[in-house]
């Protein structure tokens, strides 16, 4: 059975797409963006029109941490899909700070409304683009290999095979339990001169 | 020459890079007629196996046809036909004189640095880190062979690639994990990881006479390939195997268990397995020891456990008073390749066993980084990759 082109990624020289850096690229971002939410609230808050709601901006900061965490590891397409889902959040976030909002604050806001906009269209092309590459390498699943017993000569033959010959496969030096040769030197150890 | 490059985490290559040339007179450099993808190989692929540089060459399966020796090699000649271990070693060394090739004291050039983390060194490896040397892997065109008098398994004419390319590493480490386990007619043997090593300690447990031999996995095609040599198979993913292992046992639990998982345990609904992946995610624990933990708490009291699945670091929350109160005997290492290989070629080529029915792909060299990819992720009922470069 050989590899079929449809298994290997589009560059199969190379283990790494391009939506597979995007993701990493997008981590870091999440765990700069979650460290800042956490660490200075206030002041995000303030010149984006969410005064008062710095605890809000805090587990939204552990949030983006989580997503960034995830988005290292290996397996990084859910947590790019939960990176979508927080930038709508953050979106109707942004958007409800507008209200009261003064003409810097307003300016900001939609500066950072902008910018994540923009950042969903990515985190969202890079959420598809990495679920898309799974299901077109995922090939067949649950194969049945019962044909392959790795005996020639048949499983029921193979058992207790290896000592046939009558010699003890498993070297002294890497038994556990006590063997009759064992039990019968250390006897014969112990009887008297 | 054409070789799989190592460039960080999940970043392997097919690059050009130098030949390989004869670096000291007890050298050989074999052409690469076939290579294989290890599942230790991914855990280099994860980056969660310390010291490796980019620009290293992995790959620690591999065998072809000698082209070169250096003027000390007096047991090799150019066309002969070789397996290589993944252990370097020497044959001359204190630890080598008793068999434990894998602690060869002389093999492993970065010796101090390992004398440093592990407190004193092991042998040398291929593709494996710069804790074990350091030494270029064989999914290559070409491999450096180091002591290559004492670090080959000559292939007989009458067996193919298929059937020797796995005495380099998973067979041998497969039986290591039965034999260590003093296996006995017997015995009841559970075996967590129906992958390819898993696979090799079930036929191994098979031929060395157990009464029972009961394989782990979630994956369909792994436990029908279990099956296949007459292993009782258990889904974690659909029942609870302490459960069913005492069902089998009649309350007992297994006499042996055997771990083919090592740092890698899938994050299963077990609570302590999702904390592993977590802790593992954000640093705080180099391994998932799932296996480790369930193998103490439901192995009979007086059983041994085998470990041939490779743990790289720290382990967190091993119920250490549950091992001590039950007696358990641990067993575990890299495998001591040469000391198994006379038997196991002479079992191959006597058809006691074919080692070829774990082979599911072939691909080219070239191909080598996709199919760590769909080796990963376990896609197209993925066993074992055979690389042709």
């Amino acid at each position: 059975m050989n590899a079929t082109s449809t298994l290997v990624t589009s560059r199969p020289d190379r283990s790494l797409t391009t939506s597979d850096r995007v993701a990493r690229g997008l981590g870091w971002f999440s765990l700069g963006l979650g460290l800042a939410e956490i660490v200075a609230p206030g002041k995000l808050g303030k010149a984006l029109g969410l005064e008062g709601k710095e605890t809000l901006l805090r587990a939204y900061g552990g949030r983006e941490i989580g997503a960034g965490v995830w988005a290292l590891s290996d397996t990084p397409a859910p947590a790019i899909w939960s990176r979508v889902a927080g930038d709508i959040v953050d979106l109707a976030t942004l958007a409800a700070g507008l209200k009261g909002a003064d003409d810097t604050q307003r300016r900001n806001n939609y500066i950072a409304l902008a910018a994540v906009a923009g950042i969903t269209v990515v985190d969202l092309l890079t959420a598809l683009s990495l679920t898309a590459e799974q299901s077109e390498r995922k090939g067949e699943t649950g194969r049945d290999y019962s044909d392959r017993s790795g005996f020639p000569g048949g499983a029921a033959k193979a058992r207790g095979a290896a000592d046939a010959a009558g010699q003890d496969p498993i070297p002294v030096d890497f038994k556990v339990t006590a063997t009759e040769d064992r039990l019968e030197e250390q006897k014969k150890a112990l009887e008297p001169a | 020459m054409r070789a799989l490059v190592w460039h960080g985490k999940q970043d392997i290559r097919s690059e050009q890079v130098p030949d390989p040339e004869i670096e000291d007179p007890k050298d050989a450099i074999i052409k690469v007629t076939s290579c294989a993808i290890c599942g230790s190989d991914l855990h280099l692929f994860h980056n969660y196996i310390p010291a490796m540089k980019p620009g290293d060459i992995v790959g620690h399966e591999m065998m072809g046809e000698v082209v070169e020796t250096g003027s000390a090699v007096t047991k090799l000649k150019k066309g002969e036909r070789v397996v290589i271990p993944f252990t370097i070693n020497c044959d001359e060394c204190d630890q080598c004189r008793r068999g434990n090739f894998s602690l060869c004291e002389r093999s492993n050039r970065n010796g101090e640095l390992a004398d440093t983390v592990f407190g004193h060194r092991t042998a040398g490896l291929f593709g494996y880190t710069h804790l074990t040397g350091g030494y270029a892997g064989g999914q290559a065109e070409y491999l450096r062979v180091p002591f290559a008098d004492a670090t080959h398994i000559k292939v007989p004419d009458s067996m193919t690639d298929e059937q020797a390319l796995f005495l380099g590493d998973i067979f041998p480490t497969g039986w290591q994990a039965a034999v260590q386990a003093d296996i006995r007619r017997t015995d009841v043997v559970a075996i967590w990881g129906a992958g390819p090593v898993g696979q090799m300690a079930i036929r191994s447990a098979i031929l060395l006479g157990a009464d029972k031999v009961i394989a782990i996995d979630r994956l369909p095609e792994r436990l029908s390939m279990a099956e296949a040599a007459g292993a009782i198979t258990i889904n974690f993913e659909d029942e609870s195997v302490v459960e069913r292992l005492n069902d089998l046992t009649g309350g007992k639990g297994p006499d042996k268990c055997i771990d083919c998982v090592g740092l890698e345990a899938h994050a299963s609904s077990h609570i302590d397995s999702m904390l592993d992946r977590v802790k593992q995610a954000t640093m705080m624990e180099s391994d998932r020891p799932h296996v480790l933990r369930e193998m103490i708490y439901v192995c009979r009291g007086g059983g041994v456990l085998s470990i041939p699945g490779v743990y790289g670091g720290l382990v967190d929350k091993i119920p250490f008073g549950v091992a001590m109160n039950k007696g358990l005997t641990f067993r575990m290492g890299q495998t001591h390749v040469r000391r198994w290989t006379d038997d196991l070629t002479r079992r191959i080529d006597e058809g006691q066993i074919d080692p070829s029915f774990v082979i599911t792909h072939t691909a080219s060299l070239d191909e080598g980084p996709g199919m760590y990819r769909v080796f990963e992720q376990k896609q197209d009922s993925c066993i074992k990759v055979v690389l042709k470069p």
